[in-house]
């Protein structure tokens, strides 16, 4: 840029825009909420709501049916008493859809010689239910097994749903409060006409665009600490990684986010304005990038788009390093995916960029 | 040596899609000077002093400034110029003195922060908050924020419009010691008071064109009339035509609106003896007389029939 290398002093500047935009941010105590409160919160609430269920029960269903079937829904209950791993919970005939439409059970069994099994073929816990109640029966009711395999739980690093989840929240955060603080930072600015006042100043405009992104790598190590620390004591989430692999994503990754956020706000006059684009951004990687369940379950046909987006990038480089310890070299391509996104985003926006 | 030419535009044009904004505009400021761009709202001052400020540019014409063009001198330019913006907010979470110290240190040279407080009489509040500051103070800020670079011109847009009188004489001063300093100023403006106070020359700008150029003094004295006597009419009354007062004695212009006559007089002690009797001869009440000195809102309304504030 000729304007850095001429008498206006970079650096200088560059701090004091840093510091300007920092201290502005803190001294909004909303905006420090929602950055650092809201993915604790977040985790912790799917923590619990996904948390890992070892030995969680089958529940099963027994429908309540006339007397002539009583005998049955006896043998039924006991035998399924005996097998152990089921809740059994009687259900009346006109509410069995409504029990599994809510998950209330997972399965449920109509007694009778025959006994029906009604379930949801589309729900994997309620296949896997009808298949467990199947045998439970089908062996008190004399089916002999032809053989008793030996068990081997795997443990695996990063196996559970917790572990999965969390490093893409890191990854939702450093996009999220990234795109949020800097656009709002300049349509603010913009409104106010300061980024005018600016500009009639000799203040080299890379230094500007610069000190937004400089100012979110100083919060993101905060945020992510946090994040990764409560992670770390509430859930035993581990960093299989190295950190220093894993700060080398996330620094990466905010300013990829950043320059983003530099070129979705790079014309927008007003507040309602950017945030319209804002969600037109990130609504589609919140969904198509993996964050709470995973970017293989698309299509072949949409995998190169699912792919190519800087979070799906992120999330798995993140993945990569705090699950499976991946050094940052076989993250090659993610890094280089979001080194693509950030460098052509800054220098887009360099260009679009508007000042009054 | 003569003085040299700090700010120049010639022919200047600026269109806004069909809006004819600055229309064929010459003006030249020179250097030590302050010159005030005077004019309703609308008439194309602030477009004018940010074509000069390297913020706009002109659709034709030149503009040059220290004697340079923004085209090829803008890295040089910056420095040099302090400028002050109509509708800027700063942030208002930042302290005055982080205010100061960011403005600081995009210039290579300038005073420090507690010297620029010191200029604009601020030195109470350089902890405080802008955001709890008042427009007096706030204008105040703005100024200083213009001085961060040491600039040799100083550009501002309505400097005090809204203030309050005790804030606008504050501001005065902190002008009149920089220009006492050797700077030259650029203000708009649509305060008579101003204009008159602060500015060495006026150039009353109306749609668009330099309608007038001069001192204060040379403008109100083109009036040809350092009087002027309004004579207001009790409700009801007839009001004469003006071609009945131009005969009377020191009259040197009339101009007659619904209930209002306006004379300009070179001779008040002559005319408004005359003026009484002629209206007591026509029958008409007279409700109200008052005379001032001519001012340069006379100016404006000479030539353009029209107040300053009526925008």
């Amino acid at each position: 840029m000729a304007e850095s290398m001429g008498r206006a002093p970079l650096w200088p500047a560059l701090r004091e825009l840093t510091l300007a935009r920092m201290r502005e941010f803190l001294r909004e105590p909303e905006a420090v909420f929602w950055v650092f409160a809201f993915p604790v919160i977040m985790t912790c609430a799917l923590g619990v709501a996904f948390r890992t269920r070892v030995d969680e029960p089958v529940l099963v269903g027994i429908e309540r049916t006339a007397a002539a079937a009583a005998g049955d829904a006896a043998t039924a209950r006991a035998a399924l008493q005996q097998a152990s791993g089921f809740e059994v919970r009687d259900i009346d005939p006109d509410g069995v859809e409504r029990a599994l439409r809510e998950g209330i059970v997972q399965v449920v069994v109509t007694p009778g010689t025959v006994p029906i099994y009604r379930f949801d073929p589309a729900r994997a816990e309620s296949r896997l239910a009808r298949l467990a109640v199947d045998a439970a029966l089908q062996r008190a009711a004399g089916r002999t097994d032809a053989f008793a395999p030996r068990q081997d739980a795997v443990r695996a690093v990063g196996s559970r749903y917790i572990d999965w989840l969390v490093p893409g929240l890191l990854g939702m955060n450093i996009m999220g409060t990234g795109m949020w603080s800097t656009s709002f930072a300049i349509v603010t600015a913009r409104t106010r006409k300061l980024l005018k006042r600016l500009v009639a100043t000799p203040m080299p405009r890379s230094a500007y665009l610069m000190s937004l992104v400089g100012s979110r790598l100083m919060f993101l190590v905060s945020e992510a600490t946090v994040l990764v620390a409560f992670g770390w004591l509430a859930f035993g989430v581990a960093v299989h990684g190295s950190i220093a692999a894993l700060a080398v994503v996330s620094l990466l990754g905010a300013v990829t986010f950043g320059g983003i956020a530099l070129l979705v706000s790079s014309r927008a006059q007003t507040v309602e304005g950017v945030s319209g684009l804002l969600n037109l951004v990130m609504v589609p990687m919140w969904v198509f990038s993996g964050v709470f369940f995973s970017s293989a379950n698309f299509p072949e046909a949409l995998q190169p788009f699912v792919q190519a987006l800087p979070l799906t990038a992120l999330n798995d480089a993140l993945r990569a390093v705090m699950n499976d310890g991946e050094p940052l070299i076989a993250i090659w391509r993610e890094l280089a995916v979001l080194t693509v996104w950030g460098g052509a985003s800054f220098a887009l926006a360099l260009k679009l960029f508007r000042w009054t | 040596m003569p003085r040299e030419v700090a700010l120049e535009c010639r022919a200047v044009v600026k269109r806004y899609g069909a809006v004819l904004a600055v229309d064929g505009l010459d003006l030249a400021v020179m250097r030590g000077e302050c010159f005030g761009l005077l004019g309703p709202n609308g008439a194309g001052k602030t477009t004018t002093i940010e074509m000069l400020e390297g913020l706009l540019t002109p659709d034709a014409g030149v503009v040059e400034v220290l004697g340079r063009r923004w085209s090829d001198a803008a890295r040089d330019l910056r420095p040099r110029l302090g400028i002050q913006l109509q509708e800027t907010q700063l942030a208002e979470k930042l302290s005055v003195t982080e205010t100061l110290r960011l403005f600081r240190s995009f210039y290579p040279a300038g005073p420090s922060p507690p010297d620029l407080l010191a200029l604009v009489g601020l030195e109470s509040k350089a902890e405080a908050r802008v955001g709890k500051l008042s427009g007096g103070q706030k204008q105040r800020l703005s100024v200083a924020c213009a001085l961060a670079g040491a600039p040799d011109v100083l550009f501002l847009d309505e400097p005090t419009t809204g203030l309050d009188p005790q804030s606008r004489l504050q501001l005065w001063d902190v002008l009149t010691r920089f220009k006492a300093g050797g700077g030259t100023i650029l203000l708009t403006t649509h305060s008579m008071d101003e204009a008159a106070t602060l500015c060495d020359r006026v150039g009353v700008v109306d749609r668009g064109r330099l309608i007038a150029l001069g001192t204060p003094a040379e403008l109100i004295a083109s009036l040809g009339t350092a009087h002027l006597i309004e004579v207001r009419l009790n409700d009801g009354a007839v009001t004469p035509p003006a071609a009945r007062f131009e005969p009377l004695p020191g009259v040197r212009e009339a101009r007659v609106s619904d209930g209002l006559v306006t004379l300009g007089s070179t001779a008040i002690h002559e005319t408004i003896p005359a003026v009484l009797r002629a209206l007591a001869e026509a029958g008409v009440a007279v409700r109200e007389l008052t005379t001032h000195s001519a001012t340069l809102e006379d100016v404006f309304v000479a030539l353009t029939g029209r107040h300053l504030r009526d925008g």
